[in-house]
């Protein structure tokens, strides 16, 4: 028996393991491997360990849970549902809110006789960047992340 | 209802046909989330979650290929998104805490019958990289044929085949004595 293979020997031969050991070779690709395990050691000891493995592997059994994880499990993923919409109506009330609360605020300083011009740009400053910032963060969770293209990439 | 017609009417907004399709799919999505994070409540947690990713992006599913094989893809991102964060977490927080923090470890309890052998694979196939893993779940514990795993993995079968390879010797390596 030979117990060397040349690279693209070992490579033929890997493909044709896996089909072995998954069952799906077929009539000729069974000849092939059979000479490999025939005529070389290697191959037939990997043979039986790949298929040990796979054995013990398929062996692997999850517990079921109980019945009741599966009786609340729709219900469950329907209350996330409704909760998201709950979320984003939530979300969109408080910033007509605080839209409207702030203008409110811009037009009471602005009309206060009594607070100094530099005061009342510092305010409106202040107000604007704060609405700059939330639409920029808005926009980029929103939209941004939706369009880019290299989302689905792992890094 | 056919899966069809479920999917026609979810992606009308009906939220109750949705509740046909999760029915259909939800011990196979919980399952497959085991395999891959080896806890209950992660499991349930994040299989609950694909859920809701699937029903908002229904309108994009085409029928191109079968639903599970495409609601699986939403199930393996947040999965594997899952465990890079939390090993994230814990490299952070193991340069605080030194090795207090230990990452995460699989739970046997999880197994329906329990022997050693049997702890033993489940720890090593849990001690792969997450990608690794995945194929030998996909191919040995859920009986995936070739061509299924390699529309399910987005991949050309020749691909499959020597991931499926590398990922067996990965496991192989680590069980050598027990084999």
């Amino acid at each position: 028996m030979n117990t060397e293979l040349t690279d693209e020997e070992r490579e033929k031969f890997n493909l044709l393991l896996m089909k072995a050991v998954d069952g799906e070779l077929s009539g000729s690709e069974e000849i092939e491997f059979r000479r490999f395990t025939d005529t070389h050691e290697m191959c037939m000891s990997e043979w039986k360990k790949f298929g040990k493995l796979k054995e013990v592997v398929m062996n692997i059994d999850f517990k079921d849970p109980p019945e009741e994880i599966w009786d609340s499990y729709w219900g469950d993923v329907y209350n996330r549902l409704e909760r998201g919409i709950g979320w984003i109506l939530l979300s969109i009330g408080c910033v007509i809110l605080f839209t409207y609360g702030s203008f409110k605020a811009i037009e009471s300083v602005i009309d206060d006789p009594t607070i100094g011009l530099i005061v009342k740009g510092g305010i409106i400053t202040l107000l604007a960047g704060i609405f700059v910032l939330f639409v920029s963060t808005a926009r980029e969770k929103l939209f941004m992340r939706k369009r880019d293209k290299y989302r689905g990439i792992r890094r | 209802m056919e899966n069809r017609e479920a999917i026609a009417k979810c992606q009308s907004g009906d939220k109750e046909a949705f509740g046909i399709l999760v029915e259909k799919y939800m011990k196979r999505a919980y399952f497959t989330a085991l395999a891959l994070l080896g806890s209950h409540e992660d499991a349930l947690d994040l299989s609950q979650e694909a859920f809701v990713r699937a029903f908002k992006a229904i309108a994009r599913y085409d029928g191109r290929y079968e639903f599970f094989t495409w609601f699986y893809r939403i199930l393996r991102n947040l999965c594997l998104n899952y465990i890079r964060n939390g090993r994230r977490r814990s490299a952070i927080l193991s340069d605080y805490q030194g090795d207090l923090y230990a990452v995460e470890r699989p739970d046997p309890s999880v197994l329906a019958e329990r022997s050693e052998l049997r702890e033993i694979v489940w720890k090593g196939l849990s001690d792969l990289e997450p990608d690794v893993k995945e194929i030998i779940i996909l191919k040995d514990i859920q009986g995936l044929s070739y061509s299924e795993t390699a529309l399910v993995l987005d991949c050309p079968i020749g691909t499959v085949m020597s991931r499926l390879f590398n990922a067996r010797k990965a496991l192989k390596e680590k069980l050598e004595r027990y084999l």
